[in-house]
């Protein structure tokens, strides 16, 4: 019990709260902006017939960051979606990211560097190609 | 059907999912993906994409809330996402020499599996007497909450489990689901972690093991915006709805009604698999 008390504990907890708080934050965000993609491609497409039995893959544009980006500034609803998407993978790499900061007020140097590998692979998984 | 009534009804369906998912402690992926091709039609690739986002969106729903109860052992997660990252992305790159049809099988496999899990018996107590070396060494034995008194627990199998972890990488990556239950077999029967801290710290960590896959399906076309929007939102609200149905209802008949169905669905897959229809 003495442990609850010490200054050291709450500072641990705050900086957990903080990463749990800026994950519910990353869900409620993408679900809005998904939301709101999803209202303008209805509005656009929803009569249209959906083909999703053969597999040709989602449009180009909506693959990368700069095309998602820039369909948005044209208000495309596919684009907005696949922003609220982004957002959502952004979570938990950036919690990831927060995780490190952590460890570091903690000066725990071993789970500092563990907590950078792990970023290193999801960062390596972004920039390999892997995607083709 | 126009695409208007294929995303509402997707709306349900996902949100059908993520209420199941989050009552049995499965996930949205494992009835998402049997839906979206068995019922819908769509191509299984569509449906791991889709999956996947899903259960980035579950976990850190439940995440948030789980850190504070402090429960989750940041640290185990932590050093074995290490593990599940770099399976993700292995599978992820396996997924593209792999043909659907056997994607569709490994999946029902692995939905048996899961099945099997939500039945078994759990690992309740803590273990205070082991004295692995690794598991000292990475800081990995901590304590939690019980009842107000707090319970000390150590670790074991730190290799094993981590080798079973590399395996649950794979598993998420190819397949496009959380694979909770690999997740939980590891740190359960492998490193002996109390039920309670290991499916919190495997929900904590499935986030960060599929975003590490979901970038590489993203480039590679298979997270589609048309079918991502009412899945990610229908088993958000599922979820939601099912973690405050949680503490009111007793879970133990619906496991095991869930397995069952979820059984028949496994099968259903591996057959459609074999029979080359996926």
């Amino acid at each position: 019990m003495k442990k609850l008390f010490s200054k050291t504990f709450w500072q641990e907890r705050d900086v957990e709260m903080f990463i749990g708080q800026q994950l519910r934050w990353g869900v409620i965000s993408a679900s809005i902006i998904a939301f709101i993609g999803g209202i303008i491609y209805l509005y656009t497409h929803g009569k249209g017939t959906p083909a999703y039995t053969e597999f040709t893959g989602a449009p180009l544009y909506v693959r990368h960051l700069p095309g998602i980006l820039h369909g948005v500034f044209q208000l495309d609803g596919m684009a907005v979606i696949q922003l609220g998407v982004v957002v959502l993978l952004a979570t938990p790499i950036t919690r990831i990211a927060f995780s490190v900061l952590a460890f570091a007020m903690e000066k725990d140097i071993l789970y500092v560097i563990i907590t950078l590998i792990v970023l290193s692979v999801i960062i390596f998984s972004i920039f390999s190609g892997f995607g083709g | 059907m126009s695409i208007l009534v294929f995303t509402l009804i997707l709306l349900l369906g996902a949100f059908a999912a993520g209420l199941l998912g989050s009552l049995t402690g499965l996930g949205g992926g494992v009835v998402l993906i049997p839906l979206l091709t068995l019922i819908f039609h769509v191509d299984i690739r569509y449906a791991i994409g889709a999956s996947l986002v899903a259960s980035i969106a579950n976990s850190s729903g439940a995440a948030a809330a789980y850190i504070k109860e402090g429960i989750t052992n940041v640290r185990i997660g932590m050093f074995l996402e290490i593990a599940t990252t770099t399976g993700a992305i292995a599978g992820a790159v396996l997924a593209v020499y792999t043909p659907t049809h056997l994607v569709a099988i490994i999946f029902g496999v692995v939905l048996l599996f899961s099945a099997a899990m939500t039945i078994r018996k759990k690992n309740e107590h803590a273990d205070t007497q082991s004295d692995n070396k690794l598991a000292k060494l990475m800081r990995l034995n901590s304590s939690y909450p019980v009842k107000g008194e707090i319970i000390e627990y150590k670790v074991k199998g730190v290799p094993g489990g981590y080798l079973l972890m590399t395996l649950a990488g794979v598993v998420s990556g190819l397949l496009g689901i959380g694979s909770g239950a690999l997740k939980v077999l590891a740190m359960d029967n492998v490193m002996r972690i109390p039920f309670k801290v290991s499916t919190t710290t495997s929900n904590f960590m499935i986030g960060v093991t599929a975003a590490a896959s979901a970038v590489v399906y993203l480039q590679r076309g298979y997270i589609d915006p048309g079918i991502a929007m009412p899945v990610v939102l229908g088993v958000l609200g599922g979820a939601f709805v099912g973690s405050k149905l949680l503490v009111r209802i007793n879970t133990k008949w619906l496991r095991l009604i869930f397995s069952v169905v979820i059984s028949a669905l496994a099968i259903e897959m591996i057959y459609n698999g074999l029979m080359r229809n996926l």
